[in-house]
């Protein structure tokens, strides 16, 4: 197990290190460059120039790539124009909150899309798998910015069952211990904090839910009928085993292969849906930081939430990966 | 009494938007008790759906079964979902054709093996293992208790094969379904999982129903032998009967088909033509008679009855049955 | 494989999946295809919403009832102090934010978002399509060179599948500066390596077949056998992902637009820019959202239903 850790991750060196390419081209070829980046559009010629000689822009264009690399290996991500801060302790500080949201709609989508997309496939044709299948046809067309305005309006403005805005309540005394407001309140015994926290989650979790749902819900009910027609569920039934487990050992089992890396596929578009979902209900996580800063053309943000989103997606596709070894053991062996 | 006795066994596809296709039309035998019964036919003649329709493992809607299907006193055809599936594995047990793909490519042959005898027997824990390794011991799998932590694809095709075996005799049922067990297998490991299923009959007196399209086989193996073509039995004879008097012009045919390594060189081999056509139904006549080189007007007024044109025991449909030329007693060789 | 390549394997897989492996001609595959695609309630839904859509993107213009960046009803309004005006006999849709007629403006903007989608998809299609050609006849035919050279390509396009599709368009958008044009490109370029992918795929597993062998040992020169037997073979999947684009093209283009990075000219009627600038007003005046969003989601969907009942249809596996 360990032996495959590592050799994952040392195969990621090369893609990182492309990625890095890409970036620091990208970089160099913002308007105005790396300079005007910093400073803004409105930046003097003579202040540009001491930027760049400050930068080592003057320098070989090796010797800067070779200085970009350092410096991100030094987790030194620049400072935002926004705040004033480094980029990587903004991150750092709001990441929480995304992770508390993402996990939240993943959770969502895997608890409703699995179950549903297997009894869409068990009663193929009927009421609920033409219900569950054009939903989700639906539900990946509709835009997920959209959803979460009109859930708001309808559900916080004109209904008032969720807050609209916010991770908290204002005025509401909450201890910081994890940045993960709900599991603060829960340490803490602030039962108030965590309920508050978990009512600000259930809309912007439904509206980033919506697309992984859709799609868990497909790769489900596909899965299910494929695996259901398989040879050794027949075997299974032949066994005269009980209902139960023959779905849950011989279909299930099988089915939900494909499922865990369409899973880790999601993180991805997970993370994209946060940047809208989070600005609609003014989110404190990443989300909301990154809209903010394509606003103000916040470039050392942007660069370091590429290559940030890049680490986590790499860390979340290693995580399934292992989770598929353990599921598959066809994998486990070469 | 017989320990299965099938009478006008019929099965029905009815899907919705297409014209019902009549898989099984009127199929009849029986099985006693230590005795092998083979049921033969090329793909499409219907022993598959035969063996299925016994099961109880037919799919629940767009399938229309007719007939009685006597064991040990209870009809299999009028059980209920539920207690079908007590009998299956417990009294019922069978054996499918390709053996990778019948077992559970993510699941321990060991627990494939023990959910069996716990299901039925109430086998658990070290119990369950002890007895599982008897079991791959007897089908003659080389150190089974490593064998139980491996998984199918770690196994070799013979071993797969003895392995589903090994879990279609753990109950001790009375009456064993082979379906096509040898097809997807190398000829030397066919030679010995047949030997291995004639020991498991004579020891424990278990019924075996053989279904094949291999005369090889049903010459090794079967007392008894049905030939079915397009859903219907079309020839029933005892082994010896039917090898040495085919009648019906299709049994003579497919015995004619052998390849024999004897036959004079240069002499061409004597295929049946054509295939089975699903569109020719037997209401206008035989239905093998567009493929059959004896056939005459009278094949195709009506359905041709099972008679007995040679001795009792031996029935032959067909009015136009291939019987040995009535020649002058002076003409017979010595 | 690293992790990366996921969404790459899956690429991979699907355009294989959706090759035949029998040395069916094209021809008969697409009529076969076609047969299917007839009887498929979601292939007639699809073509139908797509129809309409690409009428009134024609016609539009024409049939508007009133210009639609004039600000005729601006007074009544303004007047009215944020209460919007909402559908009436001369606007059947109501007003927008400046006293525009909104019903003219969905009309002229379904020309405008049927521009972004399809300019975008061809971006992806044409761009991706020669990288996959490049690449998958290197991979079948250009021996080991052709095979490193595959490899490079295949490496880029899976740091470009890794990224998250929006963010990439993010920061193509942020090179570019704020225009129409620039969301063409970012959401074009997303669909690059998609496109690539899927018809080296789809070349590599025609590259292996019998058919192609055959031409080999009968010394058909290399650049034919991939121009007349291995490319006609391997379209399909891409004239699937290329249907399926127009709807993931024209939501990317509304979300881009959402962030800031659309057409930075609001007079122009376009439905992603139209649902970007009702957002401020969705309180008071929801429907000014709806109208946009609605033509969006169904247009998306009209490309979607039909895109996947191809693939349906173009899958041997369901093939009788």
């Amino acid at each position: 197990m360990l032996r495959l850790v590592v050799r994952r991750l040392l195969q990621l060196i090369p893609t990182l290190l492309g990625l890095s390419v890409l970036l620091f081209v990208w970089l160099n070829r913002l308007p105005g460059g790396p300079a005007s980046a910093i400073l803004g559009e409105r930046a003097t010629e003579a202040e540009v120039a001491r930027i760049n000689r400050a930068l080592g822009l003057d320098q070989p264009i090796t010797v800067q790539y070779w200085r970009f690399l350092k410096r991100i290996a030094e987790l030194d991500l620049g400072t935002s124009v926004q705040t004033g801060q480094p980029v990587w302790d903004e991150f750092t500080l709001r990441f929480p909150a995304t992770v508390e949201l993402s996990f939240a709609a993943m959770f969502l989508a895997v608890a409703v899309g699995i179950p549903l997309g297997y009894l869409a496939a068990k009663h193929r044709g009927g009421w609920l798998d033409v219900a569950s299948v054009s939903g989700s046809l639906i539900g990946i067309c509709i835009p997920v910015f959209f959803l979460a305005l009109l859930l708001k309006g309808v559900f916080a403005v004109q209904l008032g069952w969720f807050p609209s805005y916010g991770r908290l309540s204002t005025g509401l005394d909450a201890t910081d211990v994890t940045g993960f407001a709900v599991l603060d309140g829960l340490l803490t015994g602030e039962l108030d904090a965590s309920w508050d926290a978990l009512l600000h989650l259930v809309l912007p979790a439904i509206a980033l839910a919506s697309i992984p749902l859709a799609v868990i819900v497909r790769m489900t009910r596909a899965s299910v009928l494929e695996v259901l027609g398989e040879d050794y569920v027949r075997t299974a039934e032949s066994k005269g085993l009980q209902k139960r487990t023959v779905r849950g050992r011989h279909v299930l089992r099988n089915a939900m292969l494909p499922v865990v890396t369409a899973v880790g596929l999601l993180t991805g578009s997970l993370l994209s849906g946060a940047v809208l979902t989070e600005s609609v209900f003014s989110f404190g996580g990443i989300g909301n930081f990154i809209r903010t800063s394509i606003d103000s053309r916040d470039y050392p943000v942007l660069v370091g939430f590429i290559l940030f989103i890049a680490m986590v997606y790499v860390l979340i596709n290693l995580l399934v990966d292992l989770a598929y070894s353990l599921i598959d053991p066809r994998v486990r062996v070469h | 009494m017989p320990l299965l006795s099938v009478d006008e066994l019929s099965v029905t596809f009815t899907a919705k938007g297409r014209k019902d296709s009549t898989a099984v039309d009127g199929v009849s035998f029986d099985v006693d008790q230590g005795q092998v019964v083979g049921l033969v036919g090329e793909s499409g003649c219907g022993k598959s759906v035969t063996s299925l329709a016994l099961m109880g493992l037919l799919p629940a809607k767009g399938v229309r079964v007719g007939g009685r299907a006597e064991f040990d006193g209870t009809d299999l055809l009028k059980l209920g979902p539920a207690k079908i599936r007590d009998m299956r594995g417990r009294h019922l047990a069978m054996i499918f054709q390709d053996p990778l793909s019948s077992l559970n490519p993510v699941v321990p042959i060991g627990v494939q093996v023990t959910e069996i005898l716990q299901r039925h027997r109430g086998l658990k824990g070290e119990a369950a293992r002890k007895e599982a390794a008897q079991l791959l011991d007897r089908v003659g799998i080389p150190d089974p208790a490593r064998r139980l932590k491996e998984y199918p694809h770690q196994l070799s095709g013979g071993m797969r094969q003895r392995a589903l075996i090994a879990m279609a005799v753990a109950c001790a049922p009375r009456l064993l379904i082979a379906d096509e067990p040898t097809t997807a297998l190398d000829v030397t490991i066919q030679a010995q999982i047949l030997e291995l299923l004639k020991e498991l009959v004579d020891q424990e007196g278990t019924a075996l129903l053989m279904i094949t399209h291999d005369l090889g086989v049903v010459a090794g193996l079967c007392d008894e032998v049905n030939v079915l073509y397009a859903g219907k039995a079309v020839e029933t004879a005892g082994r010896r009967e039917l090898f040495a008097h085919p009648t019906h012009p299709y049994a003579h045919g497919l015995l004619g088909s052998i390849p024999r390594l004897d036959a004079p060189r240069g002499e061409p081999l004597n295929p049946i033509r054509g295939s089975i056509n699903d569109k020719i139904a037997w209401a206008d006549g035989c239905a093998f008679a567009p493929r059959c080189d004896h056939y005459t007007l009278e094949c195709l007024t009506g359905t041709p009855e099972l008679t007995e044109p040679r001795t009792a025991g031996h029935q032959v449909r067909c009015v136009n049955p291939v019987l040995p030329p009535v020649r002058p007693a002076a003409e017979v060789p010595a | 494989m690293t992790t990366l390549t996921k969404k790459a394997d899956k690429v991979d897989r699907l355009a294989e999946l959706m090759q035949t492996s029998e040395s069916t001609t094209g021809a008969s595959l697409w009529r076969e295809a076609a047969r299917r695609l007839r009887s498929s309630k979601m292939a007639i839904i699809g073509a139908v919403i797509i129809a309409v859509f690409v009428v009134l993107a024609v016609i539009g213009p024409w049939i508007a009832p009133y210009t639609p960046t004039a600000q005729t009803w601006r007074g009544e309004v303004f007047a009215n102090q944020g209460r919007f005006v909402g559908m009436r006999g001369e606007n059947w849709f109501g007003l927008d934010h400046l006293g525009r007629d909104m019903f003219s403006r969905m009309l002229v903007g379904a020309r405008q978002t049927l521009l972004v989608g399809v300019v975008s998809m061809l971006i992806g299609l044409v761009i991706g399509a020669l990288i996959g050609v490049l690449s998958g006849a290197a991979a079948t035919l250009g021996g080991p060179m052709g095979r490193r050279l595959d490899t490079v390509i295949m490496r880029i396009t899976d740091i470009m599948l890794s990224l998250p599709s929006l963010l990439l368009a993010v920061s193509i958008a942020a090179v570019l500066g704020q225009s129409l044009t620039t969301v063409m490109i970012a959401v074009g370029v997303v669909q690059i390596p998609i496109f690539a992918r899927m018809l080296r795929g789809s070349m590599l597993a025609q590259g292996g077949s019998d058919y192609v062998l055959a031409a080999r040992a009968l010394g058909v020169r290399r650049n034919r056998i991939v121009l007349t037997q291995i490319l006609p073979n391997s379209l399909s999947p891409v004239i699937v992902q290329a249907t399926l684009s127009l709807a993931t093209a024209i939501i990317e283009a509304a979300a881009l637009s959402y962030l800031g990075l659309g057409n930075p000219d609001p007079a122009v009627p376009e439905w992603g820019v139209m649902l970007s600038q009702a957002q401020r007003f969705f309180d008071n005046e929801p429907m000014m959202a709806v109208y946009p969003a609605v033509g969006i989601i169904i247009t998306a969907l009209g490309f979607t239903l039909l895109g996947e009942a191809m693939r349906e249809a173009l899958d041997p596996k369901l093939r009788g």
